[in-house]
């Protein structure tokens, strides 16, 4: 049965250290995070952590957790955030949400959390260098770097199902959830404009790893959370998103077609009969008009499939509910934007200016190609491509258009801004957040499903946090209200 | 190929209430096209120089 979908976003930005000789970016990204760390650090807890757990129900050989390194700044903040450094970027991960819209406002969060990092990072920099990062997904050299979403998934249904129904969910998706990108990579020779800034780097259709030969369902099983009930999809195929509307609808949506899943609501198969290259070709077309081949005969667009998907989540709302999907408010109006956005693309994908990323790009390229008379090839569309996801908000070309209103926001500039230091009230987050809030000095490390605290004189306390939806305001918000320690705070939740 | 349902595809008629709305000619057009202009002006001036070399410059290590 569907089991409600708690989701987050994990996004590694790009970063350059300007005006240096030597541009070392673990550094630079250290720097960013202990300089926007003001209260002392909290270190992240990695005895749960196991990365090389295959969902498929095997553990890779000799696995040291590949992804861990625990040397480099790793933090937790108030809002129930990690914030840290993983391989050679910063990144940040959103707490979890218990609807999209909550998630749209921490991701959001995150962005603004990296402006405010890149602005008090200065102090520390010498004259004339300065640290700036890339909401994006590649260098456009052949480097890229992931944008992850989560979602929580009831652990009784078959690995090997989700697979089938989502290749040809992730594949197709790309119309709305693209970042677009000048040019090819990874040898794929595409020349001119595409969807994805991911697409190019996918080789495999399922696997585990996340940085060679990257595949479309990627298999790590760590469900941060109680292993018999749950499991947590780690999604690496899409783009990190500046539009509201498209990071809204790429997490709903795909929320929507898990429930479905696990309802066993789908009822035909639309596997596609080569998800790899389909992949690309999707993402090789801007009129969006490219057909897939699916393995039960016949093509179909990107679109059409969508279409599918989206027909059958309508009955899906009316007949089993949207309670698992963040409720009857949130998940209606995925689905009114999802049917807008369907029929948008459909009619003429440049009607969704300042609704989806790779739209919004194209049409400022497109003008600018234009006025200037230059070709895909010029330079200037690649700064033009590279700068729209600058974070500085002086220099971000999204951030341009969105302050000269061509942008549609989904929340309030307050609640963003709100969500830097405030966490969502309805998961775990809430009791994380508000743990580091309160008594930062006792968190001596924290971790997705269990918090450990110095109660003093006794040995430290681990408190396990194993349902993403207990520790929300409504549970404990008059514990802390009540406690004057932590020592009382653990004694009250072992009464 | 699997069959479509098009039940609530948009209606031809707001179709042609756009179509009409695109010929409506002229003066919004040209503000339009001002305010293009305008807009394509301010990003001129804080794009980056030296286009070639600044984004030869950005190179990262893959992530994940």
């Amino acid at each position: 049965m569907a089991v409600p979908k708690v989701c987050g976003i994990e996004t590694e930005y790009g970063v350059a250290l300007r005006g240096a000789a030597d541009a070392n970016p673990v550094l630079a990204s250290s720097m960013l995070i202990n300089a926007y760390v003001e209260h002392r650090k909290v270190g992240w807890d990695f005895e749960d952590e196991s990365p090389g757990r295959d969902a498929r129900g095997f553990a890779r050989e000799g696995s040291a957790p590949p992804e861990i390194e625990t040397h480099l700044v790793n933090t937790v903040l108030t809002n129930g955030a990690r914030y840290y450094v993983d391989h050679a970027h910063p990144e940040y991960s959103t707490p979890e949400c218990a609807d999209v819209l909550e998630l749209v406002c921490a991701d959001k969060a995150g962005e603004r959390i990296l402006a405010r990092s890149m602005q008090a990072a200065r102090r520390l920099l010498g004259s004339g260098q300065e640290i700036v990062v890339y909401k994006n997904n590649t260098d456009g050299k052949g480097n890229s770097y992931g944008c992850h979403e989560n979602y929580l998934v009831d652990r009784s249904v078959p690995f090997a199902t989700l697979v089938r129904h989502l290749l040809p969910w992730f594949v197709t998706r790309q119309v709305y959830t693209g970042a677009g990108k000048v040019g090819g990579e990874n040898g794929t020779g595409h020349t001119g404009y595409q969807l994805s800034q991911r697409a190019d780097f996918f080789e495999e259709e399922v696997g585990l790893e996340t940085t060679l030969k990257r595949p479309i369902i990627n298999t790590r099983d760590e469900p941060h959370a109680d292993p018999q009930k749950y499991r947590r999809l780690h999604v690496i195929v899409g783009d990190a998103n500046l539009c509201e509307v498209a990071t809204f609808l790429k997490v709903g949506a795909t929320a929507l077609v898990l429930a479905m899943i696990e309802d066993d609501f789908i009822d035909k198969d639309y596997s596609i009969a080569s998800s790899v290259p389909s992949m690309r070709a999707v993402s090789h077309d801007p009129t969006c008009r490219a057909t897939v081949e699916l393995v039960d005969g016949g093509t179909i667009s990107a679109v059409d499939l969508q279409w599918e998907f989206l027909r059958l989540a309508q009955k899906y709302a009316d007949d089993v509910g949207l309670e698992a999907c963040g409720g009857d408010e949130v998940g209606q109006q995925v689905l009114e934007r999802w049917e807008s956005v369907l029929a948008g693309l459909e009619r003429d994908p440049m009607t969704l200016d300042g609704q989806l990323d790779w739209v919004t790009k194209l049409s400022l390229l497109d003008a600018y190609r234009k006025r200037d008379s230059i070709e895909w090839d010029d330079p200037k569309m690649a700064l033009l491509d590279l700068q729209y996801h600058d974070v500085r908000p002086e220099k971000s070309l999204f951030e341009r258009l969105v302050r000269a209103g061509k942008v549609e926001r989904l929340v309030e500039e307050a609640d963003v801004i709100n969500g830097m230091t405030e966490p969502p009230p309805s998961t775990r987050a809430y009791f994380r957040g508000q743990c580091l809030a309160t008594w930062a000095d006792a968190v001596v490390a924290a971790n997705w499903d269990s918090l450990i605290l110095d109660v003093g004189s006794d040995p430290l306390r681990r408190i396990p946090m194993m349902e993403p939806l207990r520790g929300t305001r409504a549970h404990v918000e008059s514990l802390f209200e009540e406690c004057t320690t932590p020592a009382e705070l653990v004694a009250r939740l072992a009464s | 190929m699997p069959e479509r349902e098009r039940k609530q595809r948009p209606a031809p008629k707001e179709r042609a209430d756009e179509e009409v709305e695109d010929l409506a000619p002229s003066k919004q057009g040209e503000e339009l096209k001002e305010e293009l202009d305008d807009l394509l002006d301010e990003i001129d001036s804080v794009l980056e120089e030296n286009a070639e070399d600044f984004v030869k410059s950005y190179v990262q290590k893959g992530g994940e």
